[in-house]
């Protein structure tokens, strides 16, 4: 069923049906390492589903999913993320109650288990690597800062922290400017072209203007197949998309 | 050193609240009071047990179950059980048909010991059950509930549900268990006598030390990555879940913990009190154990252990005068807390004992490096908001 592919994620023929409504359909497209990718499409195109199927939380109906050369849709979600896919969802997701520092901490891929964890200890190694990603972040002054109390953009990109303290090698972001000042899109925009550097990255977002910002390669997705894929400029130019999408 | 006192009494205001505990239970009450009232307080803080393990799976954990007192009974059945057999020895036993046996299983025409009662002749099996009944059960239902992601309002009803199924066993099954009446009359333990005065006042020890051993342990596992991890699974299950954690295993660990916990004082409860019965297992007493957290604040180790006392204190005095407007008047404390104090008894003292000039050292640092940063984001965020 599966192949060796040189890609780092290889999603072949995949379909998910909700009692007969196919969210994707026979969906197959190929990530290459280091790539950003930003999937657009109209609400209900099934960009969110994808995203989903990716990282366990959907069961796939049919198709593959390879990441690194290993098949993802039989693995429990814990274990895809053990695998290297780290997933930010669309409402900011973070421990509201705990601060920033341990929201990060918590966030270290060491002391999984439920004895690891009880015998976990903050060793040099973690303090630093928390202080590093607090820079990357913007949060640096804020580590002592109940998570609560952050904007609504400092909580994004807390999430986007939590998920590099995991050093994933496929970083899936769901529309992560959503309900941000123009400043925290500018700012955010720099972060992704930063934190892509040494890994793919997978962008959802509606917003065209950040899109252009990052984008080198799009997909754009309409009820659950690809319409279009290619260069921003390639795709705002093709008529199908036009109609479907950008037209609107 | 350093170690202990940060991550089993919880630094500073930790060790100075579990002290002042260690006093009043240890010095304070034995002193003030008579051997009586010193005995019931005793009861009380089997009681605590349960408190404290709610605290781990429902303060922390985020699951409310309303069956702690399927494990609290399961405790008390098997040291009872053990206490019982030392009391049936033939010769006291010999106006039975069958001398040797229990009284109660004579009654029921059994004539010989049931195969499950056997290994609770010895004492050691008794206790290695004690701490294993429990968390096997536990297992049990927790593998079978979080492995399928049931949770919050189901979890508490299959609990109370499992709780009554318990119940509705112990009754039923006359000969084996003791029936409605429980497992009564017992006397000795390895032949010392439990009921003399002198036993009871180390029992009573015996009781708050393990209490406050108890409440030590949970301070570590709750100061552990692990305690951090169930703060983060009660607010965000799915972040957990998708930062490579099984949450399930937490879940089953928690409520294994807590299952041994409230067994503890189960068996400690059987001990002081002298017998056990299906009153102590049931939906009444799982409600109230939720309600003395509730009212000690479910979030504090010490602090249940205050509310289990101040309820149990409320309910003697209180339903020697109107004993059946008790229950309302418990429902009643139970709708306040969660409405006006949601952090209980130890919620009240955080909020307001630092504003007390002399309370004002015990505290562990003010929380003002905190207070800046939050203006900070404040002060950012109208800015933000005014471009």
């Amino acid at each position: 069923m599966t192949t060796t592919t040189d890609f780092l994620l290889a999603i072949e023929d995949l379909t998910v049906s909700f009692d007969g409504f196919k969210a994707v359909d026979t969906l197959t497209m190929y990530i290459d390492k280091n790539e950003l990718r930003v999937v657009i499409g109209p609400n209900g195109a099934g960009k969110t589903t994808l995203l989903d199927l990716i990282c366990g939380k959907t069961k796939s109906s049919s198709g593959s999913i390879n990441f690194k050369n290993k098949e993802m849709t039989k693995m429990a979600e814990h274990e895809i993320v053990r695998a290297g896919i780290g997933r930010k969802f669309q409402t900011p997701s973070i421990y509201e109650n705990l601060t920033v520092y341990q929201n990060l901490e918590v966030s270290y891929p060491e002391g999984r288990g439920v004895f690891g964890s009880l015998f976990f200890k903050t060793t040099e190694q973690v303090i630093k690597r928390v202080n590093e990603v607090a820079k990357e972040i913007q949060l640096e002054n804020f580590l002592e800062t109940e998570a609560a109390i952050l904007s609504h953009g400092q909580k994004q990109w807390l999430e986007i922290g939590m998920l590099l303290m995991q050093d994933p090698e496929l970083l899936m972001l769901d529309e992560p400017v959503a309900g941000m000042s123009a400043k925290e899109r500018d700012e955010t925009a720099e972060l992704l072209n930063r934190i892509c550097q040494n890994r793919s990255v997978i962008v959802i977002e509606h917003d065209m203007e950040f899109v252009k910002k990052i984008a080198r390669k799009v997909t754009v997705l309409h009820q659950g197949k690809i319409l279009a894929e290619g260069t921003m400029d390639n795709v705002q130019a093709d008529e199908k998309v036009i109609e479907v999408y950008l037209g609107h | 050193m350093n170690f202990v006192y940060e991550r089993f009494l919880g630094g500073k205001s930790g060790a100075i609240a579990i002290g002042v505990l260690a006093l009043l239970i240890l010095v304070v009450l034995p002193l003030a009071l008579d051997l009586f009232r010193l005995n019931l307080v005793g009861k009380y803080l089997t009681y605590a047990f349960a408190a404290v393990s709610l605290v781990l799976l429902w303060g922390y954990g985020g699951i409310l179950s309303l069956g702690q007192g399927i494990f609290f009974g399961l405790g008390g059945y098997a040291m009872a059980m053990f206490l019982k057999l030392e009391a049936s020895d033939p010769e006291s036993t010999s106006i039975q048909t069958t001398p040797g046996i229990p009284d109660f299983m004579d009654w029921n025409q059994l004539t010989e010991l049931p195969w499950f009662w056997i290994p609770f002749e010895s004492f050691t099996f008794t206790l290695i059950a004690i701490l294993l009944v429990p968390s096997i059960f536990a297992f049990i239902i927790g593998y079978s509930m979080f492995k399928r992601r049931v949770g919050g309002v189901y979890f508490a009803i299959i609990t109370q549900v499992i709780a009554v199924i318990l119940t509705v066993l112990i009754v039923g099954q006359q000969g084996f268990t003791g029936g409605i009446n429980g497992i009564t009359d017992l006397r000795t333990l390895n032949g010392w006598d439990i009921r003399a005065d002198s036993s009871k006042y180390i029992l009573y020890f015996i009781n708050a030390i393990l209490l406050l051993g108890v409440i030590m342990v949970s301070k570590f596992i709750l100061t552990s990555k692990l305690g951090q991890l169930l703060l983060a699974m009660k607010d965000k299950e799915d972040r957990v879940r998708f930062s490579g954690y099984d949450v399930s295993n937490f879940k089953i660990f928690v409520f294994c913990v807590s299952a041994v916990i409230a067994a503890i004082g189960g068996a400690m409860f059987t001990l002081q009190v002298g017998f056990m019965s299906p009153s102590f297992v049931g939906i009444v007493p799982s409600i109230e154990m939720v309600i003395f957290a509730a009212v000690g604040g479910r979030m504090s180790l010490v602090g249940v252990v205050y509310g289990t006392l101040l309820v149990n204190y409320g309910k003697t005095a209180f339903s020697e005068t109107f004993p059946e407007l008790w229950l309302f008047l418990m429902g009643g404390l139970f709708i306040a807390v969660v409405m006006f104090f949601p952090n209980g008894l130890a919620g009240i003292y955080n909020k307001y004992a630092p504003k007390v000039k002399f309370l004002k050292p015990l505290f562990d640092k003010p929380v003002q490096s905190e207070k800046k940063s939050a203006t900070k984001i404040e002060s950012e965020a109208t800015t933000e908001g005014a471009k």
